[in-house]
This record gives C-alpha cells, structure tokens and sequence, in this order.
C-alpha cells in the first residue's frame, strides 16, 4: 500500500484494541447512503513511482526547449544550486508553520533573518513572513492602508493604469467583496509613466492609499519622489509596488520623496525561486513601524528564553484569523514559508555586490536587446522613460501574430499588450543575466525573419 | 545546542560567494538611469562565503522537528509523509522553467497535468467543477465564499448578509467571511460534538448567504445531521460550503458533493501530501455544485476536442469571481499532488480514509487507556480526536500547554493545543495513515509517562522542554519590546 505502512497482522491487532470487527465499522457513524462506494471508477489505477516518474518526464519534456523572453512579473534568474538543496532539506520542507516555537527554532530564525533582509532591500522599518504572491499582496496592501490611514474616511485607493494588470485585477477580485474601489490614474503615452499631472484632478479628494510601481510594468522607472510628495500631501498613504532584483540598484521605497512609501509590497520570486509556472511565489510586505499592528501575516519577534538565552518566536499574534477570527487583519494562515527561505538562502548568498551584479546585467542585456531589435526596421521602443530590466516594443505587425511567429522557431518573444492596453503591435520584453549574447542574438534573427 | 549566530553577524566587509553572480560592470552600462533615481548605498545583506551560507542554514534546519525526523500528530494539519517523488518530479526542469505565460503552444505537458488532476479532484469530491487557483485554504475559502456572494448577487438577492459558522471552527473561516464583506453568526456546537441543529434552524433566514463547515469537523468527529443541515440551510436560500481541512478522514469514502456541498476546498498541503515547507506553501483548490460553476476563479485547463489543452481564462468566463493572484496558483505544489494522485490511484484514494481513521480510532482508545480524557468518549473518532486536560489542569496546575512542550523532550511534535476553543485544554491529535503501529505505540509511552510525571513531578513539566535549542521563550517580552529585524 503506497506510504501506508499498515501489515495484516498490525491491522488486526489495532482493530482489536479499539473493539471494532473491521475498518468500514469505524464509519458506522456515517449514513450509508452517502457512502461514496464505487464513485471513484474514473480515477486511474494507481503508479509506482518509477511509471509516475516517468510519465512527468515526459510532460515536462514538451514543455521545455525555448529561450524565453517573458517578464510582466516573473523573471529567470540564476539560482545557486545550494538553494534548493537547501531548502528542500527535510527539516525545512516537512516541518509545519513554527507554532511549537522551541522545536521550530530553525524555520523562526530564517524568518526573522528574512524580515531583516526584506528590510534592508526596501528601506523599511518592519517585514511580515511573505503573503501569497506579488498580486494577492497588493490587495492586502490596499486592505491594510484602509486600517492604516486613520485621516481617510475614503475606501478608494488610485492605482496606475500602468502597474501590472494582473495585479490590478487580482487586487480588484480580493478587496471588491468589501466595497473597496480601484480608481485608476492614466500613464503618459509619450513616457510610458505616471505623471503628477495626471493625479491633479484628484487633489483634494479622499482616498486612502496611492499606489506606485517601481519600475511599472511597462519597465519604466516612475519618478517616485514627485508621486510620493503628491499623495503625503493630498492625505495619503503610499504603497510602493517594488521588483526586488531592483532595489539593489534603484532608491529604495523607505527613501521615497521626504517621507518615504508607507507600505511596501512585491513578488518575491526575483530571489531565488524559480519561475515554475506561476508559483509557488512568494508576496513580500514590509511597512512603517507605526502602521506593524495594521500588517497581515505571521511577524517573528526576537526575545529570551526562561534562562535568558536569545530564541525567536510569533509575535504580535493579536492581529490574526486564529486568535481575533472576525476581526482578524486578513484571513492568511499557511503563507509561502519554503519560498521565503529560498528567498532568504539566496539573498544571503548574493550579498549586497552579487545582487547589484544580477540588477545591473539584467539592465544592461535588456538594453542591449532593445538596441538589437530596435535595429531592425518598424521595431521602435514604445516609450522614452528611462527602464530597468523590461521595455516595451512596438512592431510593424499584430504582436499576437509575431508571438506565435516566433514561439513557432522557439523563442518566447515577450508578452503582448494588444489585450490588457488595446496596443496591438505591442510586446513587453525581458532579459536578465541568463541570457547570453547568443541568446540576443537569436532572438535578433527570429524576429527579423518573423518580420520580413 | 549552542546559540546559532545571525547570518548578519558572519557578514565581513568584501566577502562574497563570487561564483554565484556575474562580475561587476562598469557604471557606463547603467548610465540609462538618472543619477536621482538610483540607489544611493548598497543594501547591506550579509558578506559571506558560499560555504558560510551553507553551513548556517543547515544548521538552522537542524533546530527544526519535521515530518522525516518526527512523528508530528498536529491535528486539523495532516502532516502525512510527503513523498520525495513528487519533490523530484516537480523540480523537472520542463516544469521548473516554464513561464506562467508561456503560449499554449509551449504548455502541453504542464496543461494536461493540471488538467486531469482537476478531473481527479472532482470525482473524489463529486463535485462538477475545480478551479486550481487559491494558493492555500484560507485562499480557497475565499473564492468559495466570494463565490457564494456572485451566486446570489447574480440573482440580485441582496438581503443576505449573514455567513454562519459552527463555534468549533477554524478561524479562517470567520476571517474569510469578513474578508468576503459578510457578517459571521456562531451557531453553537452540542456536548457530543454535533452543530447545535435546533439553533441553526433558528439562525437560518432570509439573511443567510450560507454555511460554513468542515466534516468531519474539528472536534474530530463526523457531523452525523449533515443532511438535515444541508436541508436547513438550502430551504433558507443560503448555500453549503465546506472546509476540506479534514478531507483526508472520509477521503474514498464519502463526498462532500454527495453530503449536500454546494462550495468546497481542499487542502492539498494536507489531503494530497505536499509539504507544508514550515509555513507553506500550500494549495486550496475549489470545487462546486452546478450552480457556481460560472463563479469558479480563473485561469483553468481546459482541453479542446482535438485533445489539445488550454487555458480557461476570465475572457471566456466572465462571470468568474476572478485571477486571486498575478499567475495560475502555486503551480509547483499542484504538481506534486498530481504526483501524489497519480501514485495513489483509486485504491490508494479509499486507503487514506480508511487507514487514517484507523490510526485514529487506534490511539484514541490506547491513549484513554493510559488516563487520557477523551472530549467524546461516546464518538468514534474520524481521522483525528480531542482530549481534554481539564482534569490535570485544575487538580495538577498541569496545563495542555505543559503536556506539549514536555513531548518535546520525548522527541515527538506536540498535537494542536487549544484548538477547537470550545474544549477547555485540549489536544486535537491526528496520527495520519502513514504512521507505522510502532510509532503510534511510541507516542502513547510518551503520553504515558507524561501523565505520571504531571502527578509525581509536576513543576518539572511546568518547566519543559529541557532538550530543544531554547527552553520556553518569552512570549510577553517579545510582543511588549518588538525586535522584528536585526540591528548589526
Ligand atoms: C479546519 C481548517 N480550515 C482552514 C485552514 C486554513 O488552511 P490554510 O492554512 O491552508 O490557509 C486550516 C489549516 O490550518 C484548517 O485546519
């Protein structure tokens, strides 16, 4: 029996302990009826591990083979093999959230060692332990700033058309259900950013919370001083939407303007976890010490022990579903601890110079790759704001069409914003250190091909 | 164990695992961008060699109790073996690099397996239809209840207010109501464990948008008038969901589709063997009646009729409740359960209900054997049980909270404590099926010797654990003197 360790033998003597003639007779509680007895014929016969093995093997095989070009959110980054060796160590990968502080020591100083380092890369006061993703995050932080912002009455909050549309719509299907509005604010067409501008005709207006993406998801860098000084003024807080392989390179939120951004949320999966379909991720929060009893999330204090001696545990448990229930700050409970430790692993295994060296090879590679494609004829950047590792690219033809094109010779050329902008000859581009001149290069090749 | 230092304080200026990142490059390549927009320190992350950084998580996972090191009987949790196949598996590099929005065409093989393991979920929970999406329960409660709000908002059936949950449940189910825009009202729980069915009937109306519950439920028994429930709250106009925390206890042997079940989720870090990874990740998948499949979140797998696989997004489905997140959910988890599905099959699927129920029924009776207090002495016990402390509380000063940090030093996890909050001092313990006779056996002597040691040498236990890294921290301090980061 697959995992079940149970002989002949074990079964009767259990069965005889507890008085019962057979295993259905501990069912006898449940109506007959509603036994599901030979409603599972559908499923398939079960596999060894060898022929499951084997089956993925080859699912996973289709799946791989194309260089890929593809951000809007997620990103392929080197991972050190130590990371998921790592992480994946039993001790880590099979332990449960750390309730039982003493014998979860391990999984709680990684945490607290993480907040610190989600600190120091974002300027901020204070960390949680990850939310779900970049995304579901944002709506936590929208949630959090309508605790937060005791002058706002408001339950709106401006978000850039230029954030990520995912996150948007992420957002709006979380925080809708408790009559939280988005309003958005437009981008310049010209600069592919958010102007101060374009936010005047709110000013006055109550709303809790200005969000700012940093870069947006065009890749372009906003000027997040002028927009942070704008909501301050206005009665605002300010969520920083931030990439984290940015931070090394770019002001971090907590140096925004004079006061700096009040919430920092953003997808974790730049640091060490790999791009896996979609998950799992890791949404990293981190805000003004004032605002940490407002925080959703598992948060880890230091403190002593009974002898004095310098262990870690939950703190500030006040703010959760399991000891408030109604009035919980959010509903989170199992978060994306292992993640978050592969996050932390690699973090400490890049330091400070070896994640400005990825920051700055994956800006300089997309440059390059924008130069390469813009060198061919009608390939034209969208936008003249200055980016960081993605760049939006208008083309001669339907981006849905030359994406196709070329997924056809293997290169996944980006993603298009035909849908989510009505730009129909518009593609989002990346590149990061992993890829090389080659890999530019034949990037350069399908597309002109796919062009001509 | 001595103190583990923090990885900040390792950190010596210039060091660095160099062969982790690319070398330097000169500032020319960065002069697109403005001087006022670019960081103006270094962040200060640790300096430290490759072996430095090794060295110190390892051992840090060392201070860890785990399912591989321990038996680990958290209740409500289901730490179940998880298997080191589906590990493998998922980390294929065809999974492993495949980017969420990889086109179709680059998506068969991940496609087809999402795809049946939608179909499996489905016919375990007889349910009509799966969305893959919620990251982890409480996400899945969340589009389960957001659901149930489109259902009757589409139906401009506005009065409903109201969601009404057991006392005994899990708190993300009241938080989950409130996150959903809805009221929560406790309907009490009865001395054998049932829902209180007179007070639910009574707390059904016109205002009811629905019931939140988990069966078994989290007193660890099987809730018997789950038809009459499912009557009440239907004949009200309010819908069924259930909390699939506890789906591994009736797993093959009934389906929350055939008890009534409008919505429910499941919890495939517990039911589907996917590590819990010490705080996650997880998986919620949803499943609902044919009355919400409209509502279901996206993106799905669908499969056209060439065979081919594709992605059912809120472009075809407008009526979903929406993405819950920027991708498709925690895909790599999804894998592993598709691993784990796979290798169980249909006889395996029938044998997790059963064998977890028998380590169940097992321990219970061989530990009230021992002097333990069952909270249901009259109940059978589903996958998992309840004992109360109450008696060793007052007549010994030996609290559940005692009793759990002292199995520590016997080497085995202590059991969830204080949860359900309606019995006074309680274990709610769930072996697993996975669990050999021997370990239950093991874990009973503890028990056993515990309770003696409460009665012989009670402030002793008031004192443990004595064998982990740190003796009981304090709690008081930590919440009174936040220290949340690390000051070098
Ligand atoms: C009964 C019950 N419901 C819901 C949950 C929430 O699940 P998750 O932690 O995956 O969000 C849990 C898990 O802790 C649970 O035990």
């Amino acid at each position: 029996m697959p995992y079940i360790p149970h002989t002949p033998d074990d079964v009767r003597a259990m069965l005889d302990a507890i008085g019962a003639d057979s295993i259905e007779d501990l069912f006898d509680e449940i109506p007959a009826h509603l036994k599901a007895a030979g409603k599972l014929d559908a499923l398939p016969e079960g596999l060894s591990e060898m022929d499951v093995t084997r089956l993925m093997n080859e699912r996973a095989a289709m799946d791989a083979g194309a260089v890929s070009f593809i951000g809007a959110g997620a990103y392929q980054h080197h991972i050190p093999a130590a990371v998921w060796e790592i992480a994946t160590r039993g001790e880590f990968y099979t332990a449960y959230t750390p309730y039982q502080a003493e014998a979860s020591q391990g999984t709680l100083q990684v945490i607290y060692e993480f907040q610190t380092l989600m600190t120091r890369l974002t300027a901020m006061d204070v960390s949680n332990a990850s939310v779900y993703d970049g995304a579901s995050g944002l709506a936590e932080a929208v949630l959090m700033s309508l605790r937060a912002n005791r002058k706002s009455k408001s339950r709106k909050v401006l978000v850039p058309a230029a954030l990520n549309p995912r996150y948007t719509s992420a957002t709006q299907a979380i925080v809708e259900n408790q009559d939280v509005a988005l309003e958005t604010v437009p981008f310049c067409q010209e600069k592919g950013q958010t102007l101060v501008d374009s936010l005047k005709p709110h000013e006055g207006e109550d709303f809790a919370a200005l969000v700012i993406s940093q870069p947006n998801y065009f890749g372009s860098l906003e000027e997040v001083d002028a927009l942070t000084d704008w909501a301050h003024a206005n009665g605002m807080l300010v969520i920083a939407v931030v990439n984290p392989t940015a931070m090394a390179l770019i002001t971090p939120p907590g140096e925004w303007g004079a006061e700096g951004a009040d919430i920092v949320v953003g997808e974790g999966q730049p640091l060490g976890v790999p791009l896996s379909s979609g998950g799992p991720y890791f949404g990293f929060m981190c805000c003004k010490q004032k605002y940490v009893r407002q925080m959703p999330g598992r948060i880890i204090g230091r403190t002593v022990d009974m002898e004095g001696k310098q262990g870690f545990t939950l703190t500030l448990q006040a703010r959760e579903q399991h000891i408030r229930r109604s009035k919980a700050t959010s509903n989170i409970c199992t978060n994306q601890g292992l993640a978050m430790t592969a996050a932390t692993i690699y973090t400490s295994l890049l330091g400070p110079d070896g994640l400005t060296n990825v920051a700055a090879h994956s800006h300089a590679n997309t440059q390059a790759l924008a130069d390469k494609l813009t060198a061919i004829d009608g390939v034209e950047r969208a936008f003249v704001a200055p980016t960081f590792h993605e760049v939006v690219l208008t083309l001669p033809k339907p981006a849905d069409q030359v994406l196709v094109a070329l997924a056809e010779k293997d290169v996944l050329g980006g993603v298009s914003l035909a849908n989510d902008y009505g730009m129909a000859n518009a593609i989002l581009v990346n590149a990061t250190e992993v890829h090389s001149e080659q890999d530019l290069q034949l990037f350069e090749q399908a597309l002109k091909e796919v062009l001509a | 164990m001595s103190e583990t230092q923090l990885i900040f304080q390792l950190s010596h200026p210039g060091r660095s695992a160099t062969s982790q990142a690319p070398k330097a490059l000169s500032d020319d390549k960065l002069s697109a961008i403005p001087a006022h927009l670019r960081r103006k320190q270094k962040p200060a992350l640790p300096e430290v060699s490759e072996m430095q950084v090794v060295r110190h998580y390892t051992n840090l996972s060392s201070k860890n109790f785990a399912i591989d090191k321990q038996f680990y009987p958290l209740g409500s949790c289901t730490m179940k073996y998880n298997p080191r196949g589906a590990n493998r598996a998922a980390m294929l590099p065809g999974f492993l690099n495949r980017h969420p929005l990889a086109p179709e065409s680059h998506s068969q093989g991940f496609l087809s397996c999402m795809f049946e393991l939608q179909n499996f979920l489905k016919e375990v929970t007889g349910m009509k239809g799966v969305s893959l999406a919620p990251m982890a329960g409480a996400q899945g409660e969340f589009a389960g209840v957001a659901m149930i709000r489109a259902y009757h908002e589409a139906r401009g059936d506005e009065a409903r207010t109201e969601i009404l949950i057991p006392e005994a449940a899990h708190g993300t189910n009241p938080a989950t109501a409130v996150m959903c825009g809805y009221k929560v009202r406790e309907v009490p729980v009865g001395k054998d464990g049932d829902v209180d069915l007179e007070a639910l009937k009574e707390a059904c109306g016109p205002q009811t948008a629905g019931l939140m519950m988990t069966n078994p439920s989290t007193c660890g028994v099987f809730e018997r008038q789950i038809e009459a429930i499912s009557k009440a709250v239907h004949e009200a106009g309010g819908l069924l969901y259930y909390d699939g925390a506890n789906l591994n206890a009736i797993l093959g042997k009934v389906r929350p589709g055939d008890m009534g079940f409008d919505v429910i989720h499941m919890n495939l870090h517990k039911t589907f063997a996917t590590p819990h990874g010490g705080g996650g990740p997880g998986a919620g998948p949803v499943g609902v009646s044919e009355r919400l499949l409209p509502y279901l979140p996206t993106p799905m797998a669908g499969q056209r009729d060439d065979g081919s696989y594709h992605w059912v997004d809120s472009d075809t489905l407008d009526t979903s409740i929406g993405h819950l997140s920027a991708f498709m959910g925690n895909a790599g988890v999804l894998l592993r359960a598709y691993f784990y599905a796979r290798s169980l099959g249909r006889e395996g699927m029938i044998r997790v209900g059963e064998f977890s129920t028998l380590a169940a029924n097992y321990l219970l009776k061989r530990l009230e054997a021992v002097g333990c207090t069952a909270a249901y002495p009259d109940r059978r016990a589903s996958h998992e049980f309840i004992l109360t402390f109450a008696k060793e509380a007052k007549e010994l000063g030996v609290t559940a909270m005692d009793i759990a940090k002292r199995l520590l030093d016997y080497n085995q996890h202590a059991p969830t404590t204080y949860f359900p909050l309606l019995v006074p001092e309680c274990f709610l313990i769930e072996p697993t099926e996975t669990e050999s006779k021997e370990a239950l056996d093991e874990f009973v002597d503890a028990m056993a010797a515990i309770l003696e040691e409460a009665r012989s040498e009670p402030d002793m236990v008031k004192e443990a654990p004595f064998t982990q890294p740190v003796r009981r921290l304090d709690d008081v301090k930590a919440a009174r003197e936040l220290d949340l980061t690390w000051t070098d």
